[in-house]
């Protein structure tokens, strides 16, 4: 297992850029989601990784080697990486167990040995009993483990996964979710994970990163990106809530300031002194009868034990929970606490970029 | 072997595009220096304008005729709710593979004062009276006949694109099935009609079998046989006028291609919806005629003849009737295991096809993967002209060969007579055979397989050969049955560049009929369509094999 290192990582086609600069280091055995929408560049990052194209500037490094830089292009068959397609891309004329033994046989690994691993890795992944099946003989759910037991067979420095959930139903989703927890345990793999879906990402990974338009723009513990999200887009993509603008009052404490959002004076967290916008998610609003700030209720959706109404307030739309189905047009007064604020000057256009997509 | 791959577009190119090159200069004077001398004097000759307006009348009749069958067949099988469309595609097929010469041979054997199966029904003509084929009508119906298939299978893919929903959404409407057709459907399908009409036009034009079996015994020459006439009468001396002939038949297919072009590019709609679901219409009581006329056109049109050729070959000598006494096996134990010139020319043509087929197939494999996965200028260059060695009518690739391979560059060797030049000229006209379906299933491959491959630590000639090749190898396999089948019974390339000793099948039946073997030509004729309906059904037995797009007859 290595470390990989990304430094100042450029890729352009046709001259548009699909990479910008990415710089980031992910830790030995650490699971690293990459999360953003569509064309964000995600995937071209995990194709650099993996060797199939090649950076216009900027370097890769694996474990302390550059494996992609101005005068050094390792090709995929050397880097000793794994990768698991979205689309499993399991040879069809290959059997289960042929599948998973290509990587060694390729290696000139003796039949004994390579058999007795082979056996391990359809063990761990639960295959044992398929071995001998062809590709076209197994559900979604299992083509999926013979590709993850393909990959960790020949024990990579690093394993990539592109989007890997994208083609199973819900329910498979989340048992195979449970599968990677429970193979980046075992493996202790460095592991990326390229994926749009947020509750994948915060789900599994170690840490998230939040892409948009070919750059990194936030790298953090999911936790932290929920909590404390250091731009608009990183608000409004990754869970729920809305993002408003906020005026200085002038008044602060140590890693407080006092905010004036929505016309009423809001004590905010903060790493700024200087913050521009805060983000409010749904646990942050108390709806109450006598709250000064009074909104009215625009939608209202069942989620299961509690409902989400998205209120309007001043011409700002928030989002909130409640125990009780509202009526929409009904007004309600809503009290803020304990939102988070930041700085994002580049906010205007970002923010219709993030609602047009919505 | 990444940088090595490409350096076989060179060898390619040569092969494919030099001979036609090679044509383009000679019309123009090369080696004695510019001139366009040989042009005005061919082209003012009466022959020619007489071969040329016998060429465009026949083709063209053809054409029409071809397009009557094909668009019907077409129309009725993709559109409505008759039974045993298998099999019905599969017969309609068959004239398209059987050689023009077998077809004209067969034919010759139904109608006229000497046919064997009316002689035996007792409804031959008199004898002294004509042979009612051997005229400008009989080269029509026969070329209509042969090339019907190429309609009928570009129509019916152009079918297969219309949105089943259109046709619903005008019924909806409150249109009736006939409106249905006529204003909706017919409009729709313009292109694919136009396009198969094009491909059978030039195809048409550049068929030599049926011209030279009926034309040349009436003196009706086309530019095919006229070509024909000249070089085996008098000789490579007179290859310069010759070449002109060959480039006035590549101008006129081209000048057909590109009218059907134009006419295609006034006709474009952009198709939206749901494809794929095959439209049934029900004919309802007419259903039971409709079949039973269209397989009386299939019993009239293959089974007929065949019958015919059957009958023929089976009488001990021509002119004796077919009777349960007469009836016997001699010319076939002739034609197959006796006589020296057919057993050399099965030879011929076996070695030719099966040597075209497995050289094909070696070399198409890479290349294919290499303008799929590696395109550069070089190579899109190439995939768009290696339809043209195929395209352009054989006689018109003979004669380029013969131009190029008379003497070989640099050398006094010519490969001119040598079964080399026909196996080179297999080569460059068969090539998008095999290419195509390659193609076909390794665009259809899906790259990740490759890149699993390589990050599993595979590299380019491992790669090539653990993974494109299983999954490309029943299209590799089809593709090779198709240029077997092609190759095995080519007359047109091979009635050009033949000598003795290396005779193919084409030819040998060729000669056999023209020297009055009629009987053993049939016998021989007759073994080739036997073995050609076996290819095929070897074919369509491992249809499911193969992916979509790879079987000329399954789209």
């Amino acid at each position: 297992m290595a470390e990989l290192k990304f430094s100042n990582l450029t890729k352009r086609f046709d001259g548009i850029p699909a990479l910008d600069g990415i710089d980031a280091t992910i830790g030995s055995g650490e699971f690293v989601a990459l999360l953003g929408p569509s064309g964000c560049g995600k995937t071209t990052l995990l194709r650099l990784t993996a060797g199939f194209e090649q950076p216009d500037e900027g370097e890769i490094h694996l474990g302390g080697d550059t494996v992609a830089g101005a005068s050094r292009f390792v090709p995929p068959e050397a880097r000793e990486i794994g990768i698991v397609f979205q689309s499993y891309a399991l040879w069809p004329h290959k059997s289960v167990s042929g599948n998973v033994s290509y990587p060694l046989e390729v290696r000139r690994i003796p039949r004994k040995e390579r058999e007795a691993r082979v056996a391990e890795a359809l063990e761990l992944t639960g295959l044992r009993d398929f071995a001998d099946r062809m590709p076209s003989q197994l559900s979604g759910g299992q083509r999926q483990r013979v590709a993850l037991a393909r990959c960790l067979v020949f024990e990579p420095r690093a394993v990539l996964l592109d989007e890997p959930l994208a083609n199973l139903d819900l329910a498979l989703r989340s048992s195979m979710q449970d599968v990677f927890s429970m193979f980046h345990r075992r493996t202790g793999a460095t592991m990326l994970y390229v994926t749009h879906d947020q509750s994948e990402a915060l789900a599994l990974a170690d840490r998230v990163a939040v892409m948009e338009a070919g750059r990194i723009r936030q790298f953090a513990a999911p936790e932290v990106l929920y909590r404390e999200p250091a731009d608009c887009f990183v608000a409004g993509f990754v869970g729920d809530g809305a993002v408003v603008p906020a005026r200085l009052t002038g008044r602060s404490a140590p890693g407080r300031v006092l905010l004036s959002v929505l016309g009423q004076e809001v004590w905010c967290r903060s790493a700024t002194a200087t913050p521009s916008h805060v983000s409010i998610r749904p646990e942050a609003i108390t709806l109450s009868d006598d709250a000064k700030l009074r909104s009215r209720i625009t939608g209202c959706t069942y989620l299961g034990g509690r409902f989400r109404l998205v209120l309007d307030a001043g011409g700002e739309a928030l989002v909130a929970f409640a125990h009780r189905r509202a009526a929409i047009g009904e007004t309600v007064g809503v009290s803020i606490a304990d939102p988070w604020a930041f700085c994002d000057p580049d906010a205007d256009t970002l923010m219709v970029q993030a609602l047009t997509r919505a | 072997m990444d940088r090595l791959l490409p350096l076989i577009l060179l060898p390619v190119g040569l092969i494919a595009l030099g001979p036609v090159l090679r044509l383009l200069l000679e019309g123009i004077g090369f080696g004695d220096g510019f001139t366009t001398d040989h042009l005005s004097t061919v082209l003012s000759r009466d022959s020619t304008r007489t071969a040329l307006v016998h060429s465009l009348l026949t083709a063209g009749g053809g054409t029409v005729l071809s397009v009557l069958i094909g668009a019907g067949f077409a129309f009725l099988m993709a559109l409505t709710d008759i039974r045993g469309k298998a099999a019905l595609v599969f017969c309609l097929m068959i004239p398209m593979m059987i050689p023009p010469q077998i077809t004209a041979l067969a034919w010759m054997q139904m109608m006229g004062p000497s046919s064997v199966l009316l002689k035996t029904l007792g409804i031959a003509p008199p004898l002294g009276s004509p042979q009612p084929l051997h005229s400008a009508g009989g080269i029509i119906l026969l070329l209509g006949i042969q090339h019907a298939s190429l309609v009928f299978l570009t129509l019916r893919a152009g079918l297969r694109m219309i949105p089943a929903d259109l046709v619903e959404a005008a019924r909806m409407s409150g249109a009736g099935p006939i409106r249905v057709w006529a204003q909706i459907v017919l409009p729709l399908s313009m292109p694919a009609l136009i396009a198969g009409g094009a491909m059978a036009f030039v195809t048409a034009l550049g068929n030599f079998g049926i011209p030279a079996m009926l034309g040349i015994p009436a003196r009706y020459s086309t530019l095919p046989t006229l070509i024909y006439q000249h070089l085996v009468g008098m000789g490579p001396s007179v290859l310069p006028e010759v070449a002109v002939l060959a480039l006035l038949i590549g101008a006129v297919a081209v000048a057909g291609v590109l009218l059907s072009r134009f006419m295609l590019s006034r006709q474009g709609f952009g198709l939206v919806g749901l494809s794929g679901v095959p439209l049934a219409l029900s004919l309802g009581r007419a259903r039971l005629p409709v079949e039973i006329a269209l397989w009386g056109i299939i019993f009239a049109i293959l089974a007929l003849p065949l019958f015919a050729l059957l009958a023929t070959s089976l009488i001990p000598a021509y002119g004796v009737p077919l009777t349960a006494a007469t009836a016997t096996l001699d010319a076939w134990k002739e034609a197959l295991f006796v006589q020296p010139v057919t057993r050399r020319a099965y030879g011929n043509s076996l070695f030719l096809a099966v040597s075209a087929a497995l050289i094909l197939m070696a070399v198409s494999l890479p290349l294919a993967w290499l303008m799929q996965r590696r395109p550069t200028r070089a190579s899109r260059l190439l995939d768009a002209l290696i339809d043209l060695p195929y395209a352009l009518p054989g006689v018109v690739l003979s004669i380029a060969c013969i131009l190029t391979f008379l003497n070989l560059p640099f050398t006094d060797l010519t490969l001119y007579g040598t079964i080399w030049i026909i196996l080179l000229a297999y080569l460059a006209r068969f090539f998008v055979v095999m290419l195509r379906p390659i193609q076909a299933s390794i665009a259809q491959l899906d790259p990740a397989m490759e890149e699993a491959a390589a990050s599993a630590g595979a590299r380019l000639g491992r790669r090539l050969r653990d993974i494109v090749l299983p999954l490309a190898a029943p299209s590799a396999a089809a593709g090779a049955i198709l240029v077997f089948l092609t190759a095995v019974n080519e007359l047109t390339v091979s009635a050009l560049l033949w000598s003795s000793g290396t005779e193919t099948l084409g030819v040998a039946i060729y000669n056999l009929e023209d020297s009055g073997e009629t009987v053993m030509a049939s016998a021989l004729a007759m073994s080739i369509v036997i073995l050609i309906i076996a290819l095929m059904a070897l074919v369509q037995a491992g249809a499911k094999r193969f992916p979509k797009g790879v079987i000329p007859w399954q789209s």
